[in-house]
């Protein structure tokens, strides 16, 4: 039978607050264990919990980014359940009231653009429905992407800022009811996101087909074998008791502090400044991805331009030779825009354009503006590196070429054109490099087709 | 009886408490006799009222986020039944 | 000399500041009365004379060093061992918290510290303040000091006992129910539950986060005025605390309480109500009369919902809150659980008392899948209906007055395997709880059998000052203060 399939992610991403959310420890990963604590966070008897503005802040600003509604009055609940890394014995979440709700996010998977519902917002986020396990991947990496754009989290999935639980269920083409959903987890990275629901999905379309029931249950993926294990039935299942946690009063979020936030959003996402960046300056799609890698970078990328005076040439220049000196000396976007200010690579690039320096004296220039914080036109001046364009000059040292390769001005004149080649060789290596290669062509051929 | 005997398990495993037969039998008898009691709130018609989860809930305070001095590691750990260098021991993890 | 045993805190302050006595041996006087009679009262879980004497000595050199002395300088303060004390045990009346040992203070603890007054020792309780008679302490029942067969109340029986015993000038409870009011009118002595939010609850091991408050006992009203003085306001470590200000509640208190409208909710005077009790609050109003008030019969028509509604929210509040004992972190550990869940089973079940498990299971079920709406919910929905009653009775008078309890002290043991019996003599403060507001138990009269009888006097929110002066008024029209129970002295 054919069967359609109903995925549902819950992602739970870390802000990049200072502080933990209800306590002033910080909130580095990778410290020795229970350093960063303190009574609330270890849930010490008598301690409580307050909330940081911060956090509210950024669940806010992703509120507004992904088209959610923000709901005035928010209420924190307690989830209650026994774990050994639970120190309250229950986790303060929200339920009933969360912070926002019915937003979406726009993806492109398998060519198709889809857009993918968003239930509810609150420290955590929870899920819409997607079709496809590419689907999946599509929508969670797109999340990711916008997440870090906005600047709430750094989307670190190796150290745990971002986590994703996935629902998944078949049902019969044509079947209105949902069928039984079975909940993944451990899925942290985008590529297990996608691996363990097209496991599942095997799995479930095997287990209906042999006319077996899907049991409603929590699995666990294992990566190296690339397939979900049973980690929680349905029978263990929690009955989380929530109920509004009395240590926080209801969250009011006043119609000016959404505005306050709403101000501190990038003019543009990374997403629209890509999609300008193709078909307003005809960049690659690989190019203009690079180039909106993080605001700062479209930043320096707008910047450049607008001083080169030409988009396609600075977006080439960044995406390749700046990109690599970045890598090379490991610094970047903001040490970068302080040893390289977008203004004088915008000068490096028009002097090229114009013909004052050659593209691969160009890059010389880069590296000695790098090394020295010196002016593009400072560097070209002080070390001699401007072509030579002066035609008179040129021509002097094209008729010393020409009086000392008789031989070859023969054979040109009797149809080896190819010999041109040698000539400009000549010339340029009697200039020191410095010539203007288009311009020495130019002249050559002339002066040789008399 | 408000509430039977297969109940009272289930809310202990719940609460992470475990009970003997006499007990299972005493919790269930007291329970259902304050649920009987508890009953009387049926006599309201509350359809139409808000439930208080808070009795202040026009204040709201939040906190700036900044960091405070988190406690020593031995201030963490000096409460602890055991330790293990440095981490809070417990037995093994099953399920 | 004045006897240091039965001063008050501004005597007592007095005797420090002028000279005339040190603040150690005040705090020593205070030692010597707790050994002669705590062995017979056991108000006390723990008494800190060693700290005492040094924080009191601390005091006498600030006084010497001529620098300036804080409102409660050299006064000992009693603290209910529910309160986290910095270096000293904190057992919540509970063998799971036998051990343990706070690194910090509770907000109300550091704040008298920082006044000058010298914490003298960790009073006893019920289980987690969950009881009316102390006997729910896993350690000790603590005596009536008027009838050492009877007894005082509870839960912050350790902190009435001790006041009325003349072991200590003052102390801090806590009240989710009761358990300030209740206490103080079984022995005596005035006790105040602040309005929710107006007293920090940082510190305070929660029993029921939406209901609990801290608040002071003290040989007089203008003693009890002078600690809350010192403990009320905002924190920033609870978010619940209010930021209201808080006015000057000593300087209202000789204001008396002419032309205040004063309502007496007839819910609170029932056909079967003790007549000993009746008579005793009746001779208050009369007094209130006299004194320039008017008297209003109000209704607070759901009075009569007000426990089974406390016993669902309160029950629900303390199974989450009382999760985290679970052998890991601090307190009580089982030994030989094979792995982490029977851990938890196992310490649990040998940390907690019967009548914390009654109210662990009743919470977790109201809360249950299932259930919650039934229970849960509805509780909520009544606990507005409570709320209102008190609101419309708050446009037409300024304070209410009715009995704080039933009845006079019962009698050790006499309620101990009806839990439904006990729960009832909260019936006339759990309903201040419930609604958020300020509440005051003041001694006005004995029983033929020389038993204490407390009035309450309930004010609106953030009306402390309102009910202060109230308190005041009557405590110099009731003459209650020269009556002491019959210890030996």
């Amino acid at each position: 039978m054919t069967y359609e399939t109903i995925i549902g992610l819950e992602v739970h991403c870390q802000l990049l607050t200072a502080s933990k959310i209800f306590c002033g420890c910080r909130t580095r990963f990778g410290d020795p264990p229970n350093t960063n604590v303190c009574p609330i966070c270890l849930g010490m008897p008598g301690s409580l919990p307050v909330l940081n503005r911060t956090a509210v802040d950024y669940a806010i600003r992703a509120a507004l980014t992904l088209d959610c509604d923000i709901r005035p009055r928010s209420i924190f609940a307690r989830k209650n359940y026994f774990y050994p890394d639970l120190p309250k014995g229950y986790q303060i979440s929200m339920y009933d009231q969360p912070l926002a709700v019915g937003g979406h996010l726009d993806i492109e998977a398998g060519g198709a653009r889809r857009r993918i519902g968003i239930t509810r917002i609150h420290m955590e986020e929870d899920a819409g429905d997607l079709r496809s396990p590419e689907e999946a991947h599509a929508y969670y990496s797109a999340l990711r992407n916008l997440l870090v754009d906005i600047g709430v989290t750094d989307g670190n999935m190796e150290e745990g800022s971002l986590r994703c639980d996935a629902n998944v269920s078949l049902r019969p083409k044509g079947q209105a009811a949902f069928g039984t959903k079975a909940e993944l987890k451990n899925l942290n990275s985008f590529r297990f996101v996608q691996k363990a629901l097209e496991y599942e999905i095997r799995r479930q379309t095997q287990l209906l087909d042999a006319g077996q029931r899907v049991a409603q249950e929590t699995r666990l993926y294992d990566s190296e074998e690339d397939k979900t294990y049973t980690m929680r039935s349905k029978e263990e299942a929690h009955d989380y008791r929530y109920f509004p946690e009395p240590d926080l009063l209801p969250l009011l979020v006043e119609k000016e502090w959404i505005e306050e936030v709403r101000k501190s959003l990038p003019a543009k996402l990374l997403s629209q400044r890509r999609e300008e960046y193709i078909t307003a300056y005809g960049l690659l799609a690989q190019v203009a991805t690079t180039l909106t890698s993080s605001q700062p970078m479209a930043d320096y990328f707008e910047a450049t331009a607008t001083a080169a005076g030409d988009h396609k040439a600075a977006a080439n220049w960044i995406s390749g030779e700046v990109l690599a000196r970045m890598k090379e000396g490991g610094f970047d976007i903001v040490v970068l825009k302080s040893k390289l200010p977008p203004e004088r690579l915008g000068g490096l690039i028009a002097r090229v354009k114009d013909g004052t320096v050659s593209g691969s004296t160009g890059k010389e220039v880069l590296e000695t503006i790098l090394r020295t914080g010196q002016d593009p036109d400072e560097v070209i001046r002080s070390s001699g590196l401007a072509q030579v364009s002066d035609e008179g000059a040129l021509e002097e040292a094209i008729e010393k070429v020409v009086a000392a390769s008789p031989g070859q001005l023969a054979q040109y004149k009797a149809g080896k054109t190819t010999l041109l080649g040698y000539f400009v060789g000549q010339v340029l290596k009697a200039t020191g490099g410095k010539a203007n290669p288009a311009l020495v062509n130019r002249l050559l051929k002339e002066r040789l087709d008399r | 009886m408000a509430i039977s005997t297969k109940d009272v398990r289930h809310i202990a495993g719940l609460a992470n408490l475990e009970f003997g037969e006499a007990e299972i039998e005493r919790f269930t008898r007291q329970l259902s006799a304050i649920l009987d009691y508890v009953a009387q709130l049926e006599r309201l018609k509350t359809d139409a009222i808000e439930p208080t989860s808070h009795v202040n809930a026009a204040a709201h305070a939040l906190r700036d986020d900044a960091l405070r001095p988190p406690a020593t590691h031995e201030q963490a750990l000096a409460n602890a039944p055991e330790t293990d260098r440095g981490y809070f021991k417990v037995p093994k993890v099953i399920g | 000399m004045t006897d240091p045993s039965r001063a008050t805190i501004a005597e007592l302050r007095d005797l420090v500041v002028s000279g005339r006595m040190s603040a150690s041996e005040i705090c020593k006087a205070h030692l010597g009365r707790t050994r002669a009679v705590d062995d017979r009262v056991k108000a006390y879980r723990s008494v800190l004379e060693r700290q005492a004497l040094a924080e009191a000595d601390a005091v006498d050199r600030a006084r010497r060093e001529s620098r300036p002395l804080g409102p409660l300088a050299g006064v000992p303060i009693a603290v209910k061992d529910v309160l986290c004390t910095q270096g000293t045990p904190t057992t919540c009346g509970s063998r799971i918290l036998e051990n343990f040992v706070p690194y910090y203070d509770a907000t109300c603890v550091a704040r008298l510290r920082e006044a000058g007054a010298v914490i003298i020792g960790k009073t006893n309780m019920d289980e987690f303040a969950m009881g009316s008679s102390t006997e729910n302490s896993a350690f000790e029942v603590t005596r009536n000091p008027w009838d050492l067969t009877r007894v005082p109340g509870g839960s912050s029986g350790g902190s009435a006992a001790a006041v009325a015993a003349g072991m200590v000038p003052a102390a801090l409870g806590t009240d989710t129910g009761g358990s300030i009011r209740q206490p103080a009118a079984l022995c005596g002595v005035p006790g105040l539950k602040p309005t929710y939010g107006r007293v920090s609850r940082y510190g305070l091991v929660a029993f029921a986060s939406s209901l609990d408050q801290a608040g002071p006992f003290g040989r007089t009203v203008a003693d009890v005025a002078r600690i809350l003085q010192v403990i009320a306001g905002h924190d920033p470590l609870d978010s619940t605390s209010a930021p209201e200000p808080v006015p000057d509640y000593l300087g209202g208190l000789e204001r008396g309480i002419a032309g205040l409208r004063i309502g007496v909710p007839k819910e609170y005077f029932p056909a079967g109500l003790d007549a000993e009790v009746h008579g005793s609050v009746r001779a208050a109003l009369a007094a209130a009369e006299r004194l320039g008030a008017s008297i209003d019969e109000v209704s607070l028509p759901h009075t009569e919902y007000a426990i089974p509604t406390y016993y669902i929210i309160a029950t629900a509040e303390a199974s989450s809150n009382l999760a985290r004992y679970d052998g890991v972190r601090y307190g009580l550990r089982a030994a030989g659980a094979p792995d982490i869940a029977q851990l938890f089973r196992k310490t649990r079940n040998a940390g907690f008392g019967a009548e914390v498990k009654r109210r662990i299971m009743l919470g977790t079920y109201v809360l249950s899948s299932g259930y919650y709406d039934a229970y849960y919910l509805k509780g909520q929905k009544v606990r507005t209906l409570i709320r209102r009653d008190f609101e419309d009775a708050f446009r037409r008078v300024d304070l209410l007055i009715t009995p704080t309890t039933p009845s006079a002290a019962f009698r050790i043991g006499e309620k101990v395997d009806d839990p439904l019996a006990m729960y009832l003599s909260d019936i006339f403060t759990v309903t201040i709880n419930l609604a958020g507001l300020p509440g005051m138990s003041i001694p006005c009269g004995l029983t033929r059998d020389g038993l204490p009888i407390g009035a309450q006097i309930i004010g609106p929110r953030f009306g402390e000052d309102v009910v202060l002066r109230a308190a005041a008024a009557l405590e110099g029209a009731m003459q209650f203060r020269d009556r002491h129970p019959p210890l030996p002295r």
